[in-house]
């Protein structure tokens, strides 16, 4: 088990590493100079060498990279060319919108997706089995920021149930902010959990053949009761592999949603500094983002090990 | 052998989008550089069969137009998986264990460490949003998928006796790879190919959407919904039309790679039951 989790962690590591190194470079090909950008023209060689100093590029490549990272680990991201202010900060502060609304899609989904997917499992080849399938199908085919606009024109503005976008924040109250992120997390939820219920009707089917559900059956359990006791808990395995990956789709995927229903959070300072060319911030808030992919996925590596002894031992 | 439903309803639909996309290279109902404003945001009707938007364009000529964008979008995305992909993992299967393998494989999960909105988002950064954008973006995200493939099915054929033979006759792996081992995996591919274009479709349209794609005045389907959100309850249709021809599209590609499957690998119809 040590062995494994070393060799985990070094491949984690290595990943971490390489990517910044690609987001590094893919964004220092980008020609032009930021503090030349910020002046304007007509800006004096003495005031820009100061900004390019104050801005650390008046060093080279390298070292700037290194800066760049070892700043990070500190929790320094810089500071952003638009708006003289650090990135972590404004990291921060869309991080807890954007955040949340993916954990609570997260949630949602597998709410949908756990008890969908076993009934369509217990229910094989019978009516309720082909209904849910058909919805997932469905489901996978609509696209989310379309099922958005959607829910907006029944529940906001036909129903008047929720505000048609916006979000008040954190302060206002809890509950407050999640009334304000419901919409968004459910047309966030609906696609995944449309897989998720597939892989999980498949992972417990595949499960049905296993001989310790054949033994639980001549127990005289039900199909039902075999799945529920015995079948699950394997089942988890490639459940829990999906999951792992929908997070990654659930936080990019939030960008696309939080432009439907206006929020403020990473997307939208990403989309606001690609268009002032505030590099600096697009560079760190992907470096975020995959940083979160990646720990995420390790994340799930780890608790295979803790589910599947088995796993350990391979690769 | 009988073809399964979901091959010839999602084979139907599919050809509907695919000879609206053809058609409108040559004509489309209405010409949609002509803004006819008088019709603006008008529902559908007889002449105009999915109504009008909001700069009096026909809806029906502009979703042709936009199957032209998403189709263009997708098997090029899909033509790059592959062309990357394959070559890849089969690669890597016939140096199963060594540092090529090993190397490919801690690549392919970097790469889905960057969801494909993150690397348009990068490349929006550098190069500027456009079409092109959008085809590197799914495609570069497609190759661990297709890479994947094609190692894994790879992997069990280099256990079987015909690739033993292939091997005592003294052919390279490289030969062995191209000659007998591709062949062996094209089902694979074009069941897997199907998915992912459904699947570039959808994210052609997110990248559309909120403007990292397609720029005007190329139609796209992502494009006319983010156009039609500020009018969804002034006029619905315009918000509707799009929307429902993206679903049936991706419905109807994703029932063709299912009926696909079950036509090209009857054994893993009978593994499902």
């Amino acid at each position: 088990m040590i062995r494994y989790l070393l060799g985990r962690l070094a491949s984690l590591i290595i990943s971490l590493i390489v990517a910044s190194l690609v987001i590094f470079f893919v964004i220092e090909i980008i020609p032009g100079d930021p503090a030349a950008y910020m002046l304007g023209v007509g800006a004096q060689p003495d005031t820009l060498a100061a900004l390019r100093a104050e801005l650390g590029l008046d060093v080279s490549k390298p070292e700037r990279y290194l800066r760049w990272v070892s700043g990070m680990l500190q929790g320094d991201f810089g500071i952003s060319y638009t708006y003289r202010s650090p990135v972590s900060e404004m990291i921060l502060e869309r991080m807890w919108v954007s955040l949340p609304l993916a954990l609570y899609a997260l949630i949602l989904s597998t709410l949908i997706a756990f008890p969908a997917g076993i009934y369509a499992a217990s229910r094989r080849g019978k009516t309720g089995d082909f209904a849910v399938m058909g919805l997932s199908q469905l489901g996978v085919a609509i696209p989310n920021f379309w099922f958005a606009m959607l829910l907006v024109l029944a529940f906001a503005i036909n129903l008047r149930l929720f505000a048609s976008g916006g979000f008040p924040g954190w302060d206002k109250g809890f509950w407050v902010g999640m009334h304000a992120l419901t919409l968004p997390a459910i047309s966030l939820a609906l696609p995944q959990a449309a897989i998720l219920a597939r892989i999980m009707r498949s992972a417990l089917i595949d499960m049905l053949g296993e001989d310790f559900v054949r033994t639980a059956r001549a127990k005289g359990l039900s199909r039902a009761q075999a799945l529920r006791r015995h079948a699950l808990r394997n089942a988890l395995i490639p459940v829990l592999t999906i999951i792992g990956l929908q997070f990654s789709f659930l936080l990019a995927g939030a960008i696309v949603i939080e432009k439907v229903f206006y929020l403020p959070g990473l997307g939208r300072l990403i989309f606001q500094s690609i268009s002032s060319r505030d590099l600096i911030v697009v560079e760190s808030t992907v470096m975020l983002l995959v940083f979160v992919v990646i720990m995420v996925n390790f994340a799930v590596d780890i608790a295979y090990a803790a589910i599947d002894p088995r796993l350990r031992r391979r690769r | 052998m009988k073809a399964p439903t979901s091959l010839i309803v999602g084979g139907v639909i599919s050809g509907v989008v695919l000879t609206a996309a053809a058609c409108s290279l040559v004509w489309t109902p209405y010409d949609v550089k002509l803004l006819d404003v008088a019709q603006k945001l008008r529902p559908p009707s007889l002449a105009h069969w999915l109504g009008v938007d909001h700069f009096g364009r026909d809806i029906l000529s502009m979703l042709m137009l936009g199957a032209q964008t998403s189709i263009a979008v997708a098997l090029l995305a899909v033509g790059v998986g592959v062309a990357a992909g394959a070559p890849l993992g089969l690669w890597a299967a016939a140096r199963r264990g060594g540092v090529a393998d090993e190397l490919i494989m801690r690549g392919n999960d970097l790469v889905f460490a960057f969801p494909s909105l993150v690397i348009a988002i990068l490349i929006t950064a550098v190069f500027g949003p456009g079409a092109i954008n959008a085809i590197i973006a799914i495609g570069i995200f497609n190759i661990p998928v297709f890479a994947r493939l094609s190692r894994g099915a790879a992997l069990t054929l280099w256990r079987r006796d015909f690739i033993l033979a292939a091997r005592v006759a003294g052919k390279s792996s490289f030969r062995i790879s191209w000659e007998h081992i591709l062949p062996n995996i094209l089902n694979l591919l074009i069941v897997q190919g199907t998915i992912q274009f459904s699947l570039g479709v959808l994210a052609e349209a997110a990248l559309s959407y909120i403007g990292l794609g397609a720029q005007p005045p190329t139609a796209s389907w992502g494009r006319m919904l983010a156009d039609a959100q500020t009018l969804v309850s002034l006029a619905p249709h315009v918000a509707l039309a799009p929307g429902l021809t993206i679903v049936l599209t991706v419905l109807g590609l994703n029932l063709l790679g299912d009926g696909l499957r079950d036509l090209l690998d009857p054994r893993l119809k009978a593994a499902r039951g």
